[in-house]
C-alpha cells in the first residue's frame, strides 16, 4: 500500500518536474537559439528547387541524405516543426505557470508590508510633519493620484496607516501579451501551413504529381477540392483565357487546387519608365462566380492584389501566352534551297521540319516584344537600349540532341554595319554565342546567302580555281599539267574545307597534313590562296566588279567570310527570321488563401503592444507608512520599488520624495538609508 | 541632481509652439498633397506628426534639429525650382544643399565628430567632446536634409519616378548613419555622458566609409526608378522602423565594446585613465540593455510591418524567404539576450560579448543576405 503511494507520488513528481522543465527559462532560451540556428539552414541551401538540381549539386549520396533530413524544404520538415511545437508548448506552460501571479501583480496593491521591511528597502526615506494623521494621508493620496498612482490605505495599528500605491501594472500585461502572442501567431500559422496536406499525403489520400500534364489529364488523387484549407498556388493564364484551378508546388511536384470561381484574364500590360525599366505589371481580371449577379471586373497590379471570397489574387509574374509568329526560314545550307520559306508558328508549339535532307524538330520556347539591355556600344552599363523583339527556340535533331537559339527581329548595328543576330548554346548552363549575319543594302540576307551558295557551287568553284591557277602559273615558261592539276585541286579543297569547318578546319589541315619542314612557309601561302579564292568567288556575283571595289563591299565580304567560317558551329540548317508577330501574353497569378491570417495578425498586435508595455511601462510601487507620533507629530516612511529601469527610478523616487515632503509640510527631514 | 529632478517632473520647457508648428506642417502637407495621398499616406503623415511631437517633448535639441532640417530642405527645394540642372548652376545647391553635397558634408562631419570624441577622450578635454556632440548634430542635420532634398529630386527626375529615398542600399546607409546618431545623441543627453561618443561614431563612420565607396566606385548615388514591388506606402514605415532597430543594435554593440575595454583595463589597473574617463560599468551595462530593448521593440514592429507588406506584395505574410528568416534569427537572438538579462539577471562581460555577436548577426541580416543569398527581398544588392 505504502509502496503504491510512493510510486504514485514519484509518478506525479515526474509530471510535475516535466511541467516545470517545459516552462523553464533554460529550455526557452535553448529553444530560441536552436530555432535561430536551424533557420539558417534554409537560407543557405536554396529551398524547393527542382530535385534534379540538388542531385547535380550534391551527388546521389548526399542528395539522399539531405532529402531524408528534409533539407530541401526545411521549414516543413518534421524535426523543424517539432522544435517550433516545443517552443509553443514551452511558452504556453510558462504563461500558464505565471498567469495567476502576473494577474495578481497587475492589480494587487501590496498591503501586508511591515514597517521594518519598508525601512530596509533600497529606496526608503522618512520624515516628520506637524499635520494630522488624516490630513497627511489625504495629502499623500492626493499627490500620488496626481503622479498617476492608484493607492489604497490599510489601517495597520490604531495609530498607523499604510498607503500602498502602484503605477504601471500594465507592465505585467506586457509579459502576458508577448508570450501569448507567440502561441497565437504559431497557431495561426499552423492553419495556413501545409501540415494538413502532409497528413493527407501520409494517409495516402493525395499524391504529388510530378509529370508535366495538362489540367484535364491530372488524376483525381492529385486534386484538392474547394475547402477551408489554406494554400498558396500559382497559375498562368494567357490573355483571353480563363482558369479555375491553382497549382500548389510541393517538393518536386505539384497539386491542383480547385477554386470556387473562374478567373478570366482580359489583358496584361507592362508599363515602362522613360529609361526602359519596367514601371508596372497589371492584369485586367474578370471573376465569374455563380454567387455573383454579374461578373466582377478588377485590375490587379504588384502590391495591389484582389481579395475575393477569402482568396487573394496577386500579380506575380508573366510569360508568353502563345504568341503567333511568322518566320522566314533562310537556308544556310544550299542543299536546303536558296529561297526563304515562310512558316507560321505559335510560341510553345513543337513542329517537325524537313530542311534539305535533315528532319528536325522545331520547339518554340519564347518570345519577347522588347529587349531592354545595356547598350554594348556605350561605356556606361546603365545606358539601356531596346534591341527589339526576339524569340527563342530549340532545334532537336533526330538523335534527340537539342541546341537552343535566340534570334532578334531587327538587325543590330555594330561599327556602323548591320547584322542579324542569332545566339546559340548547347545547354542552358552556357551563355549564348552570337552569330552575326551581314545584312545587304536591301536589308535582307539575300546577298549573304547567294555568296554562301556560290561557295558550295562546284561549277563556280572549279571555274574560279581554274582561272586563278592559270594566272598564278602564267609566269612559268612551260605548262606543267601535274602542277596545274595539283594547284587546282588544292584551291578547290581549301574552299570545301572552309565551307565545311571555317578557318579552323583549314588550320587543322595545315597543322596535320603538311610536312613539318614546309609548314612555316606553306601556311601563309595556303591562307593567302584561300582568301584570294573567297574574294574571287565574291566578285563573280552580279554587281561586284573586282576592278571597281568599294569599301562597303570589302567589309561585307569580310563579314560574310567571318559568318560562313562560324556557320559549322551554328548547327542549324536555317536562319529563322521573324517578320511578323501577334503578341499574346500570359499573366502569372499567385492565389493564396490564409484562413489563419487574422489570428496571426491578432498575435502580431498583441506582440507589439506587449513589447512596448514590457519595456516602456515600468511597474512602480510606493508605500507610505503614516504613523501618529507623540507630541502631535506624524511620521511618514516613504519606500519604493520597481521592476524596470532602476537607474531612472532613483531620480523618480527622489522627485516623488521631494514633492511629498513639500506637500505634507515636513518639519524634520531625516533621510533614510 | 536638482535640475535633473526638475526635468523629470515638468515637461521640458513649454512645447505648445512645437506642437503648433507640427500641426501647421501636417495641415500644410495635407493641403498641398491631398489629391496624391491615399488614406495610408495620410495616416502615416499624421502618425509622423504625433511621433515627432512626442520625441520633441522630451528632447529640446531634436526640435532644433527638425526645424533646421525643415528650413534647409525647403530652402534647397526653393532653389531647385523645377529644374534638376539647377544643382550645377546654383552655388549653394552645388556645394551645400543638393542631396549629394549635403550627404558629403554629413560624411565629413561624422568623421570629424568621431575624431573629436576620441580626441576628447584621450586628452580628457570636455570641450573637445562637446565639439564632437556639435559635429554629430551638424552631420545628422546634413544627412537628414540630404535625404529630404533627395526625396524632392526623385520627383524631379520625371513623372511617376518619385519615391521616398529609403529604397535602395545607398539610401538606407545614410538613414542608418542618421538614425544611429540620433539614438546615440538621445542617450548622450539622457545620461550626460560624452565619452561613449567615439565608440558609437566608429560604427557610423564605417557606414559612411562604405557609403562613400559605394557612391564613388559603383555610382550608387544615381537615382534609379523603383521596381514595381517596392512601390508601396509600406516602404515609408517598414524601412525606418527597421533602421531604428539596426541603429539601436549597433549602438548596443559599440557600448559593449567600450564595456569590455574598460573592464579589461580595470582588472589590470583600476585607476587607469581610461577607466576614470569612461562612465561606470553599471551605467554602460544599463545603456546596453536600454538600446537593445529599444532596438528589439522597433525590430519587432518592423518585422511585423514587413510581414504585412509581404502579404500584399508576395502573396503571403511569411514565406521563409532568406531575408525574413534572418530577421527572425536576429529577433530570436535578441529575444534570448533579453530573457537572459531580464529574468536570469545576467549582465556584464558575457552580455557585452553577446551584444557584439548580435551586431554581426544583424549585419548579416542587413547586408549579408543581399550579398550572398538570393530571395524575394533582393532589392538592395551590391
Amino acid at each position: 500500500m505504502s509502496e503504491s503511494t510512493k510510486k504514485g507520488q514519484s509518478h506525479l513528481g515526474f509530471w510535475r518536474r516535466l511541467f516545470v522543465f517545459l516552462g523553464s527559462m533554460e529550455l526557452a532560451i535553448i529553444l530560441l537559439l536552436t530555432l535561430a540556428i536551424a533557420s539558417i539552414i534554409g537560407t543557405v541551401l536554396q529551398q524547393n528547387q527542382p530535385y534534379a538540381d540538388y542531385v547535380i549539386k550534391f551527388g546521389p549520396f548526399w542528395f539522399e541524405v539531405f532529402e531524408q533530413l528534409g533539407l530541401y524544404d526545411v521549414y516543413s520538415a518534421l524535426w523543424f516543426l517539432a522544435i517550433l511545437a516545443l517552443l509553443v508548448i514551452s511558452t504556453s506552460v510558462c504563461v500558464i505557470r505565471h498567469f495567476p501571479m502576473m494577474v495578481r501583480e497587475m492589480w494587487q496593491l501590496r498591503t501586508n508590508v511591515q514597517k521594518k521591511s519598508l525601512r530596509a528597502m533600497r529606496h526608503s526615506v522618512q520624515w516628520q510633519t506637524g499635520a494630522s494623521l488624516q490630513n497627511t494621508i489625504a495629502v499623500i493620496q492626493q499627490q500620488l493620484k496626481l503622479s498617476g498612482f492608484r493607492s489604497r490605505q490599510t489601517v495597520k495599528q490604531d495609530d498607523a496607516v499604510l498607503v500602498s500605491a502602484m503605477r504601471g501594472g500594465m507592465n505585467r500585461l506586457g509579459y502576458l501579451f508577448t508570450h501569448i502572442a507567440i502561441v497565437v501567431i504559431c497557431i495561426g500559422g499552423l492553419f495556413d501551413s501545409n501540415l494538413p496536406l502532409k497528413l493527407a499525403e501520409w494517409r495516402g489520400d493525395i499524391k504529388i504529381e510530378t509529370r508535366d500534364l495538362s489540367v484535364s489529364e491530372i488524376p483525381e488523387e492529385s486534386r484538392l477540392a474547394v475547402g477551408n484549407n489554406g494554400f498558396r498556388g500559382t497559375v498562368s493564364i494567357p490573355e483571353g483565357r480563363a482558369a479555375e484551378v491553382a497549382f500548389l508546388p510541393v517538393r518536386d511536384g505539384y497539386l491542383v487546387q480547385a477554386l470556387p470561381f473562374r478567373i478570366e484574364v482580359k489583358d496584361f500590360r507592362i508599363e515602362h519608365y522613360p529609361n526602359g525599366q519596367p514601371k508596372s505589371f497589371e492584369s485586367d481580371l474578370v471573376i465569374h462566380d455563380p454567387m455573383l449577379e454579374s461578373p466582377l471586373e478588377e485590375t490587379i497590379s504588384v502590391n495591389h492584389p484582389l481579395i475575393y471570397r477569402d482568396h487573394a489574387i496577386y500579380q506575380a509574374s508573366f510569360s508568353d501566352g502563345g504568341s503567333a509568329l511568322t518566320l522566314d526560314a533562310w537556308p544556310l545550307d544550299s542543299r536546303a534551297g536558296t529561297e526563304p520559306v515562310a512558316i507560321e508558328v505559335k510560341v510553345y508549339e513543337t513542329r517537325q521540319m524537313l530542311w534539305g535532307e535533315e528532319m528536325m524538330q522545331l520547339e518554340m520556347t519564347g518570345f519577347r516584344p522588347f529587349n531592354i539591355n545595356p547598350d554594348p556600344t556605350e561605356d556606361n552599363p546603365k545606358n539601356l537600349r531596346d534591341f527589339g523583339p526576339n524569340f527563342t527556340f530549340k532545334l532537336r535533331s533526330q538523335t534527340g540532341e537539342a541546341r537552343e537559339y535566340e534570334n532578334y527581329m531587327f538587325p543590330v548595328l555594330r561599327d556602323d554595319r548591320e547584322y542579324f543576330l542569332s545566339g546559340v548554346r548547347n545547354s542552358p548552363a552556357e551563355s549564348f554565342a552570337y552569330l552575326y549575319l551581314p545584312v545587304d543594302e536591301d536589308g535582307s540576307l539575300k546577298q549573304f546567302l547567294q555568296y554562301a551558295a556560290l561557295l558550295r557551287d562546284e561549277g563556280v568553284v572549279t571555274k574560279v580555281a581554274n582561272t586563278m591557277m592559270l594566272e598564278a602559273l602564267s609566269m612559268l615558261p612551260e605548262r606543267d599539267t601535274a602542277l596545274e592539276n595539283s594547284l587546282q585541286q588544292t584551291l578547290q579543297t581549301l574552299i570545301n574545307m572552309f565551307v565545311r569547318g571555317g578557318f579552323d578546319e583549314v588550320r587543322d589541315f595545315i597543322e596535320n597534313s603538311l610536312p613539318d619542314a614546309e609548314r612555316d612557309n606553306l601556311a601563309p601561302a595556303y591562307l593567302g590562296m584561300l582568301r584570294e579564292m573567297l574574294a574571287r568567288i565574291y566578285f563573280t556575283m552580279d554587281g561586284n566588279d573586282a576592278q571597281d571595289v568599294s569599301n562597303e563591299q570589302l567589309l561585307f565580304l569580310q563579314d560574310a567570310v567571318d559568318a560562313i567560317g562560324t556557320l559549322s558551329r551554328y548547327g542549324a540548317p536555317v536562319f529563322l527570321h521573324l517578320t511578323k508577330f501577334e503578341h499574346v501574353q500570359s499573366t502569372g497569378l499567385q492565389i493564396a488563401k490564409a484562413p489563419g491570417k487574422n489570428v496571426v495578425y491578432l498575435g502580431c498586435a498583441l506582440l507589439i503592444i506587449g513589447v512596448f508595455l514590457l519595456f516602456y511601462v515600468p511597474q512602480r510601487r510606493l508605500w507610505a507608512w503614516v504613523e501618529q507620533q507623540e507630541g502631535g507629530l506624524t511620521e511618514v516612511i516613504l519606500a519604493g520599488a520597481t521592476n524596470r529601469n532602476p537607474r531612472e527610478f532613483d531620480s523618480f523616487f527622489s522627485a516623488q520624495q521631494a514633492v511629498l515632503m513639500a506637500s505634507t509640510g515636513n518639519s524634520f527631514d531625516q533621510p533614510g538609508s | 541632481m536638482t535640475t535633473n529632478i526638475q526635468s523629470m517632473i515638468k515637461p521640458v520647457g513649454h512645447t505648445w509652439w512645437w506642437h503648433g508648428l507640427l500641426l501647421l506642417a501636417v495641415i500644410g502637407l495635407l493641403t498641398a498633397y491631398h489629391d496624391v495621398f491615399d488614406v495610408y499616406e495620410v495616416s502615416i503623415l499624421i502618425f509622423t506628426g504625433f511621433s515627432m511631437a512626442f520625441v520633441g517633448n522630451q528632447w529640446p535639441e531634436f526640435r532644433v534639429h527638425a526645424i533646421a532640417v525643415a528650413i534647409l530642405s525647403l530652402f534647397a527645394i526653393q532653389l531647385y525650382g523645377s529644374d534638376l540642372a539647377a544643382a550645377e548652376v546654383n552655388g549653394l545647391l552645388q556645394y551645400i544643399l543638393a542631396s549629394q553635397s549635403a550627404i558629403m558634408w554629413m560624411s565629413v562631419f561624422f568623421i570629424a565628430a568621431t575624431l573629436a570624441y576620441f580626441g576628447g577622450l584621450i586628452f580628457r578635454s570636455a570641450y573637445t567632446e562637446k565639439i564632437g556632440t556639435s559635429f554629430t548634430w551638424i552631420a545628422t542635420t546634413f544627412g537628414m536634409t540630404g535625404l529630404m532634398v533627395r526625396w524632392r529630386e526623385t520627383h524631379m527626375m520625371g513623372a511617376d519616378i518619385g519615391y521616398i529615398p529609403v529604397s535602395n542600399l545607398y539610401e538606407v546607409f545614410i538613414l542608418f548613419a542618421v538614425i544611429t546618431a540620433l539614438i546615440y545623441l538621445f542617450y548622450e543627453r539622457r545620461y550626460q555622458v560624452r565619452s561613449l561618443g567615439g565608440f558609437v561614431l566608429l560604427v557610423i563612420s564605417a557606414a559612411v566609409a562604405f557609403q562613400l565607396w559605394y557612391a564613388f566606385e559603383r555610382n550608387a548615388h544615381e537615382i534609379q526608378p523603383l521596381v514595381p514591388a517596392l512601390q508601396s506606402y509600406w516602404m515609408k514605415i517598414h524601412v525606418p522602423a527597421n533602421f531604428i532597430g539596426y541603429g539601436a543594435f549597433a549602438m548596443a554593440a559599440m557600448v559593449g565594446v567600450a564595456y569590455l575595454l574598460v573592464n579589461w583595463r580595470m582588472q589590470k589597473n583600476p585607476s587607469a585613465s581610461l577607466v576614470k574617463s569612461m562612465p561606470p560599468l553599471s551605467m554602460m551595462d544599463d545603456l546596453m540593455y536600454k538600446s537593445i530593448a529599444l532596438g528589439f521593440a522597433f525590430f519587432t514592429v518592423a518585422t511585423i510591418l514587413g510581414a504585412l507588406w509581404a502579404a500584399e506584395a508576395w502573396g503571403g505574410y511569411w514565406s521563409w524567404d532568406p531575408k525574413e528568416t534572418w530577421a527572425l534569427i536576429v529577433w530570436l537572438n535578441y529575444a534570448a539576450w533579453l530573457h537572459m538579462r531580464m529574468t536570469k539577471g545576467w549582465n556584464g562581460v558575457p552580455m557585452a560579448w553577446w551584444a557584439i555577436v548580435g551586431l554581426f548577426v544583424t549585419l548579416f541580416a542587413f547586408l549579408g543576405v543581399n550579398m550572398f543569398l538570393s530571395g524575394l527581398h533582393s532589392y538592395g544588392g551590391l
